[in-house]
């Protein structure tokens, strides 16, 4: 695209440059000790991508142990209650562990193996790449270790417990809030020291590079498949494509095969959800790209929650996968670049999104999964009756009971 | 890259005929004036240098100890951060009369962007801050702020893991000295903490003429003698901000320190 200062979505996507930047955003800024560490991880996920055994492998476990490829289900009874001619669901919630987290660490921790450590950390927030972290630990014969916020601990008591049982040492992190921002910083803390026997399993499409890609790499098969299943079930291209967005694993997961693939003239509207809190007027939110400034956190350059000091603001959100004061590089290049929009949605309007869920359809997706769906009503305003809007149900709710409960739900 | 400058006052600090002690302080801490009035404690038992830690909401490549002296020092209204510490800072050089041990601020690179890298550069040559040491950014991300940094040294880190390129980036990048980083963090092991720093010392003099210094983990008057056997110049972090508050067991483990520093045996030139 000559003449515009930014790279066009193919230049862009063909990767970020050798220095792990999306336009200005990512890089590794991290301490001198990790360095060496990322180079060989980039190195090691280099050689793996030219491996076709790595990718044979990887799609085996995501076959017959993860059970891919996901469904896309068509919701009529919630496109007729939000007033959508179509909604497709894509189903992550239906993965084993019960959420998309579990496709980037089966591909992570095969690395892990590659490389020949013993031994893998991840942070978690909601517990779900906890989970699925000591799972595949579990799996492959890793020793694991979970850094976890104590508020979060408190908040997801159950998948504390399911982590256990798997075998994995969960580490409560009591500094700052005790959420997910100072788990991520207790991990890679914690990784300064064991860097030689220990891989860090990032669970989010945020750190340093080569994390960012590396998790966009794990993830696309979500927007891969759902392109396919389209394609098989003879459906138009949807008019919109909507996931939740935290660090934004799940949304770059969907988004990025239809940057990728699809001509810019036939391309769905893409729009990623953050956490509104209780609501972007207070300071009680996660919104990062819609309120927050371009700063340096956890290692890469991305919009940021931060005081006029540059210190990370705490982020709130009634969902522990989008209490993160940051967001993924990529997405802040998407935003400028004007090729994703993203919203913010309130607690609430999750909430009233996770009860007409289970209410139409059967169906209890997470609380982060809740906020893409709350952009439903949202888009028939805006779209139309005939509009057809693919949802990416990033997680199941079965975490969140106690959260809904004392949110006053199915009372 | 920043040319080594003749007459660097950092540099000059170590070049006293025996191993210098840097002492970390963290500013702020446990308020203005109790740091202001450790820097001139901690001037008087024996530092040669100071390095002045600026408080920073996620201190990632920091222990538990500082971790929690920058929330107390954060925790004032009104906050304390940069800018704070800049002006702080200026007002100890200015009381010194530029006889004092020469400063080096560390501070994490979101401050700096946050008050912009030229602005942040302009006001701490303003304030006769010798140097400035950013543990995130490393040689390859340093571009920006080295093209703003002029008469500032700017230190960086070599770690046990860095590779011989990597090291011999970060001593071309360096001004002052070069921050050698003892140990990946184990502390308490003290026979392979002194093992890894000595060789990463090593592997550094044998790229530059600048003073390598080592820091992380060393907290006792008799690690910092065996450090100082080898190294220009030992740092000393952690086991000082415990003292911060109490201005008697600061000055007393500062002349302690600075004692056995001074006095080591080296075992190489």
């Amino acid at each position: 695209m000559s003449g515009s200062l930014l790279p066009s979505a193919e230049e862009a996507y063909s990767s970020p440059d050798a220095q792990g930047f999306f336009g200005p955003y990512g890089g590794t800024f991290v301490p001198e000790t990790v360095v060496p560490a990322l180079r060989e991880l980039a190195d090691a996920f280099d050689a793996a991508l030219a491996d076709p055994s790595f990718g044979a492998e990887l799609d085996a476990l995501l076959t017959d142990y993860v059970g891919r490829p996901s469904p896309l289900y068509r919701a009529d009874r919630l496109a007729a209650a939000v007033g959508l001619g179509t909604v497709w669901l894509k189903r992550e919630d239906l993965n084993h562990t019960g959420a998309h987290k579990i496709n980037n660490t089966l591909g992570q921790c095969l690395l892990a193996k590659r490389m020949g450590k013993r031994r893998v950390i991840a942070e978690t927030g909601a517990g779900q790449h906890g989970v699925a972290t000591a799972t595949t630990a579990a799996l492959m014969g890793l020793e694991c270790a979970i850094f976890m916020g104590t508020e979060d601990i408190r908040r997801q008591a159950l998948n504390v417990y399911k982590m256990r049982l798997l075998g994995a040492e969960v580490v409560p992190v009591a500094e700052g809030t005790g959420t997910l921002a100072d788990a991520v910083t207790a991990a890679l803390r914690h990784w300064v020291e064991r860097v030689e026997d220990t891989f860090y399993v990032l669970g989010s499409a945020v750190g340093p590079h080569p994390y960012p890609t590396i998790v966009r790499h794990f993830q696309k098969v979500i927007g891969e498949e759902a392109l396919e299943q389209l394609k098989q079930k003879g459906a138009r291209m949807p008019d919109a494509v909507v996931a939740c967005v935290g660090g934004g694993s799940n949304a770059i997961g969907i988004f990025y095969p239809f940057l990728r693939d699809v001509p810019a003239d036939e391309r769905p509207l893409l729009i990623g959800a953050e956490a509104a809190g209780l609501g972007l007027e207070t300071d009680k939110h996660g919104a990062a790209l819609t309120k927050g400034s371009p700063g340096v956190l956890h290692g890469f350059y991305s919009y940021l929650l931060q005081d006029e000091a540059g210190n990370p603001k705490e982020a709130y959100s009634i969902s522990a996968g989008l209490d993160y004061p940051g967001v993924g590089p990529e997405h802040s290049y998407l935003k400028d670049a004007g090729l994703v929009r993203y919203e913010a949605v309130t607690d609430r309007e999750a909430l009233d999104a996770f009860a007409l869920l289970a209410r139409t359809e059967g169906i209890i997706p997470a609380i982060e999964s809740s906020h893409a769906l709350a952009m439903l009503p949202r888009l028939a305003a805006e779209l139309g009756p005939e509009a057809s809007v693919l949802v990416n149900v990033s997680g199941r709710g079965d975490k969140d009971m106690d959260i809904v409960r004392e949110a006053g739900l199915g009372a | 890259m920043t040319a080594e400058r003749p007459g660097s006052r950092l540099e000059a600090a170590f070049r006293k005929g025996q191993p210098a002690l840097v002492v970390y302080l963290m500013a702020g801490y446990p308020d203005r004036e109790a740091s202001l009035r450790a820097l001139h404690t901690v001037a008087d038992a024996g530092a040669d240098v100071i390095e002045l830690g600026v408080p920073y909401g996620d201190p990632l490549a920091d222990g538990p100890v500082i971790a929690e002296a920058a929330r107390v020092a954060r925790s004032v209204p009104g906050g304390f951060g940069l800018a704070e510490t800049i002006e702080m800072a200026s007002e100890f050089v200015e009381a010194r009369r530029e006889t004092g041990p020469p400063l080096v601020l560390m501070t994490y690179l979101n401050p700096l962007m946050r008050l912009g890298l030229s602005e942040s550069a302009s006001r701490m040559r303003g304030a006769g801050v010798a140097g400035v040491i950013v543990p995130d950014m490393p040689v390859e991300a340093a571009r920006p702020w080295l093209g703003e940094a002029h008469g500032l040294d700017t230190v960086f880190l070599a770690a046990p893991t860095s590779t011989d390129d990597r090291i011999r980036a970060v001593c071309e990048a360096s001004a002052g000295f070069v921050y050698c980083v003892s140990s990946l963090g184990v502390t308490g092991e003290r026979d392979r903490l002194s093992d890894a720093a000595r060789a990463l010392v090593e592997r550094v003099k044998a790229q530059t003429s600048l003073p390598a210094a080592v820091g992380f983990g060393i907290s006792s008057a008799e690690q910092a003698a065996e450090a100082a056997a080898f190294a220009d110049g030992v740092i000393v972090g952690s086991a000082v901000v415990r003292r911060q508050q109490d201005p008697d067991a600061l000055a007393a483990l500062v002349a302690e320190l600075a004692e056995a520093v001074h006095g080591a045996e080296r075992s190489a030139s």
